[in-house]
């Protein structure tokens, strides 16, 4: 049963994006409008779960896009209204998340990867120096027809770089 | 040449990790601690300050002001919504409580409250409308219903998110505003 | 009747799958062959068996069978026949179903073309595709029955969510099944290879096919995906970065990183303990998939009803199909020693940096997509993970992929020309420059020019590739003709997909960087210009009757300098069950752009909300994804790969180096 209501309930928050902004929400300002397009943008829907304000047809989606304009009318910058916001509903409504001493290992997680990854493959090429000797450096006659007959042609790549090679 | 063998378990070591947070998440989630609830930033700040036109004619707005000095549970609620109706019979065991019972009315037709009210029996000590929602957001209102429970300074000391249940007040609400009336 | 002809056959086929699973792996140790034989026959029963269950629900469907719980939930006897059959996708249990029948399909297809393999590797692989199965048909079988019977019998059924009533979507989660499960393949002979200790070229030429196979289907089904929420959601975006749309994107990646370091594994004979390591990940992000979508431990719009008990079950098959792999991993990959070395600037290396990249990228998505789960059980509070880290961090690791992606194929295997290959791109960098400064002298924009220029260098440094090999100097009719068909289609196959990828990117920064969009309230006649092109609202027909809606449909006249271009129809539907309104954009595309039109709500002044868009080059987003599978198919027909054909001698050989 309880699962019932919980498939109910995100049936009935699918998006339907077509209710998203609505003429009578935008200001006249177009300026003003571009930046409370781009800061809805990054303002989670928070009864939607996954989707940003400027998205969405609930009605908080909808109270929060005429909040954001208001902000901006009474002079907030797009820094203060964010942080308005965050004020009444913590990060969670930011989609994109502060870098702060919580989402250290969220932002630092892809350039710790990356260096796990080239630390990987310098692996790779140090261990394979340490084995190669100068005759290593070009392919043997062997891999050389191994290769020729995985390859039914010999394609100009292979055959000619070797000879045009300066 | 021989490899060391211990990068061949970081895979292992990492899966198991992933399978830590997800068995502790599905534990979460079976003990009722649904994932989408957002816990409110809200708690232990004073409460926003608002001042709302009572839903009844001829009675004193609702100010933010007023509410300091006693142990108070504001409540978000709505006619139009559903699970309003699961939590409005308990809501007088708060009064019994000796807590003030504050309603806000949110985002709704004062008819519509009032006869809504006449139909299921009026609990609360004073109600506010909350017409656009504004001060809703001001409190982190996110759904309806929430409740809010204020200690004696005005600072905001739990938050239930969904229908208070008999099961909530009391095991949580009573024996939290017991402590704080001390 | 027919529900429980489908419920026993369905047991029977976890008897079947049982067997399978365990005998030929016991006697595949002791070499006897009529038990090896004997997966092949088990895995074409369970194949019937799998399919006679599959049939029944579809039959409960299509007769509107409302005894039964499954139909009842989702299905209502106006629901149009089409989406009675394909609604495979609408619900939990059925797509488990689907699942299995797609499992079932691959077993048969290994065993039908597995003939040319070594009969130990291929019950051993057979024998762990019956694994899969046995798990996930206890699944169903314990936790999501799809045969339940209903008392009182309802008079109608509860109907499916009309989002879900479309054509695109009818087809788009069978492909993306077709992907999931077509890395089991790759994994059941990974597996298979582990035990026997044993990763070689031949190896990876037998996984290969498969690989192709789910890899194609995978990037087929997220295309259709992306395409789908394109035109129903209605603002005209493709990708969301949602944790569902991610459960399908890391497969993806995995995958891609899987074809191009297998290449390696096929011809140096090197980077073999990461391939395999790969072809677990690949199918170990799939289940992830599975678990993500179906347990509730994310929260998403595309969620199946959660269930902890599911999700409980799914963890634990989890652990014993991603744990087990990965324990066997450990134990035996140290042993998998590779000999082919390679030099800084070879092919290898370039498939070397593809792989590393893309690893990165599905490392990161993976981290983006969990960390709000992360930082909730380590009391860090509620996070968002939204679209603008997912773009921050993919799209610079995206970027030197593309560059390496046109200098790859220059280089030769081992020990390669860096400079020669440098020098042959200097059109696609001249080219490249060009672009990007033409873009961006005269859009302003400096990443779209960037991008462009990007795709640009891939685009002319793939063609000009192709032609280097197509006409080398000195050259008749006759050699040319000789050439066009000796190249391997792999190459033609390769040439496709890397094309395709500039195709895609220069649709993403199209609709990105030159998108219009007009929202506002229109009375009839009122005209509205997006982009170069002239709306004019003609009329909006209320109460136009669908097979199970009402809808208005509203009809834009669309002028280009006075002259007529098309007419459009966006409809605002209202279905009857479940009572749901939808709107439904209507798209006019010209290749080079879409003009995109949305019918919104009357207002009080009679007029009407409408949207209305000029998405720039989106199409040629579908058209590349398009073209990457097609690469994929094509690859599939290389004759070494096509199944059948008798192996190489020099294939079978242990490797030389």
């Amino acid at each position: 049963m309880k699962s019932r209501l919980a498939f109910l309930l995100i049936l009935l928050l699918m998006p339907n994006a077509a209710r998203a902004v609505q003429p009578n929400e935008m200001l006249a300002d177009p300026q003003m409008e571009l930046r409370a397009r781009e800061i809805s943008k990054d303002l989670r829907c928070l009864v939607c779960q996954n989707q940003s304000i400027d998205d969405s047809d609930a009605e908080l989606a909808h109270d929060l896009r005429v909040l954001v304009r208001q902000r901006l009318q009474a002079g907030d910058s797009d820094a203060q209204v964010e942080e308005f916001l965050v004020a009444r509903y913590g990060d969670y409504v930011l989609l994109t998340p502060p870098f702060k001493s919580s989402t250290v290992a969220l932002w630092m997680g892809p350039p710790f990867f990356l260096m796990i990854g080239g630390l990987c493959a310098w692996v790779v090429y140090r261990r394979r120096e340490d084995k190669a000797t100068s005759s290593d450096k070009k392919l043997t006659p062997q891999e050389r027809e191994r290769l020729d007959a995985m390859m039914p042609v010999h394609l100009p790549t292979e055959q000619t770089e070797g000879k045009n090679a300066p | 040449m021989s490899l060391r063998r211990w990068p061949a378990f970081v895979p292992i070591a990492i899966f198991l990790v992933l399978v830590g947070f997800f068995a502790y998440r599905l534990v979460m989630i079976d003990h009722g601690d649904a994932p989408n609830l957002i816990p409110s930033v809200m708690i232990n700040k004073p409460v926003p300050n608002f001042t709302l036109p009572s839903l009844f004619d001829g009675k004193p707005q609702v100010v933010s002001e007023e509410i300091k000095g006693k142990v108070t549970l504001i409540d978000v609620f709505a006619s139009w919504c559903v699970p309003c109706r699961i939590e409005h019979p308990y809501l007088d065991e708060i009064k019994k409580a000796g807590i003030v019972l504050v309603g806000i009315n949110y985002k709704d037709r004062p008819e519509d409250a009032r006869r809504w009210l006449v139909q299921l029996g009026n609990p609360y000590d004073a109600i506010g409308t909350d017409r656009d929602g504004r001060v809703g957001i001001d409190f982190g209102v996110y759904g309806v219903p929430e409740s809010y429970l204020i200690d004696k300074q005005g600072v905001i000391r739990y938050k239930q998110i969904g229908p208070l249940t008999r099961e909530d007040i009391e095991k949580v609400i009573l024996p939290l505003a017991t402590e704080l009336s001390k | 009747m027919i529900p429980e002809i489908g419920h026993y056959a369905l047991i029977l086929a976890l008897f079947v799958a049982l067997t399978q699973a365990t005998f030929p792996m016991i006697r595949a140790a002791r070499g006897n062959r009529a038990w090896m034989d004997m997966a092949g026959t088990a895995s074409v029963a369970q194949f019937v068996l799998v399919t006679t269950a599959f049939g029944a629900l579809m039959w409960c469907y299509v007769t509107s069978d409302f005894s039964v719980l499954n139909v009842a939930q989702n299905s209502h006897t106006n629901k149009p026949l089409i989406y009675k059959i394909a609604g495979v996708w609408s619900n939990h249990e059925r797509s488990m179903l689907l699942w299995i029948f797609i499992l079932g399909l691959y077993g048969l297809a290994m065993s039908l073309f597995g003939g040319n393999l070594p009969p130990s590797l291929r019950a051993r692989a057979l024998s762990v595709q019956a694994m899969i199965s046995v798990g996930f048909i206890l699944f169903i079988l314990l936790t999501s029955n799809p045969f339940l019977r209903l008392d009182p019998v309802p008079t109608n059924g509860a109907g499916l969510n009309p989002l879900l009533q479309d054509p695109g979507l009818a087809f788009h989660p069978p492909f993306l099944y077709l992907g999931y499960v077509g890395f089991s393949m790759a994994f059941s002979f990974a597996i298979a290879a582990l035990i026997e200790g044993r990763v070689d070229a031949a190896w990876a030429r037998w996984v290969r096919p498969w690989t192709l196979v789910a890899w194609g289907f995978l990037t087929f089904g997220i295309a259709m995906g992306s395409w789908w929420a394109y035109y129903t959601l209605g603002w005209g975006g493709w990708w969301y970065w949602d944790p569902v749309e991610n459960a399908s994107f890391m497969p993806w990646l995995a995958g891609t990183a899987l074809l191009h370091s297998s290449l390696v594994v096929e011809r140096r004979d090197t980077l073999k303990a990461w391939t395999i390591l790969l072809t677990i990940v690949a199918f170990s992000f799939s289940l992830l998939g599975t678990f993500l979508v179906r347990s509730g431990v994310l929260t998403s719009v595309h969620s199946f009803a959660s269930d902890p008990s599911r999700g409980i079950f799914i963890l634990g098959l989890l652990v014993a199909a991603i744990g087990g792999s990965m324990v066997l991993f450990a134990i035996r990959a140290p042993s998998l020693k590779g000999g082919g070395l390679f030099a800084v600037a070879s092919r290898e290396s370039s498939l070397l940096l593809n792989n590393v990249l893309m690893s990165v990228a599905a490392g990161s998505v993976l981290l983006g997509t969990l960390y709000p789960l992360f930082a909730d059980v380590l009391k860090l509070g509620k996070v968002s993970v939204g679209p603008p880290f997912f773009n921050s961090v993919f799209v610079p690791l995206m970027v030197p992929v593309v560059i390496v992606m046109a200098i790859g194929p220059l280089l030769s295997w081992k020990r390669g020309d860096l400079k020669g290959a440098l020098r042959r791109l200097k059109p696609a960098a001249i080219a490249a420059a060009v672009t990007a400064i033409i873009t961006w002298s005269m859009s302003g924009g400096i990443g779209a020019g960037a991008a462009l220029g990007l795709a640009t260098w891939l685009f002319v440094g793939t063609m000009g590739e192709l032609a280097h090999r197509l006409f080398p100097m000195r050259m008749t009719a006759v050699d040319f003709l000789r050439r066009v068909i000796t190249i391997p289609r792999s190459f033609y196959g390769m040439t496709l997909a890397h094309l395709g990828v500039a195709l895609v990117i220069i649709g993403i920064t199209g609709s990105t960087a030159w998108k219009t969009e007009k929202v506002q309230v229109m009375h009839f006649g009122d005209t509205v210009k997006v982009a170069s092109y002239d709306l004019t609202l003609k009329g909006v027909e209320e109460g136009v009757k669908g097979p199970n809606y009402v809808a208005a449909r509203a009809t834009f006249l669309v002028t280009k300098n006075g002259t007529f271009v098309a007419e459009l129809h966006p409809e605002r539907r209202m279905y009857d069950m479940p009572p749901r309104p939808t709107t439904n954009a209507a798209i006019h595309t010209n290749v080079i752009g879409d003009i995109y039109a949305v019918i919104g709500d009357p207002d009080e002044s009679g007029g009407y909300v409408t949207r209305l868009y000029y998405n720039p080059l989106v199409p040629w987003i579908f058209i590349g994804a398009g073209i990457i599978a097609l690469g994929g198919l094509v690859s599939l027909t290389d004759r070494r790969y096509r199944i059948g054909v008798p192996l190489r001698k020099v294939a079978m050989q242990p490797p030389q180096s």
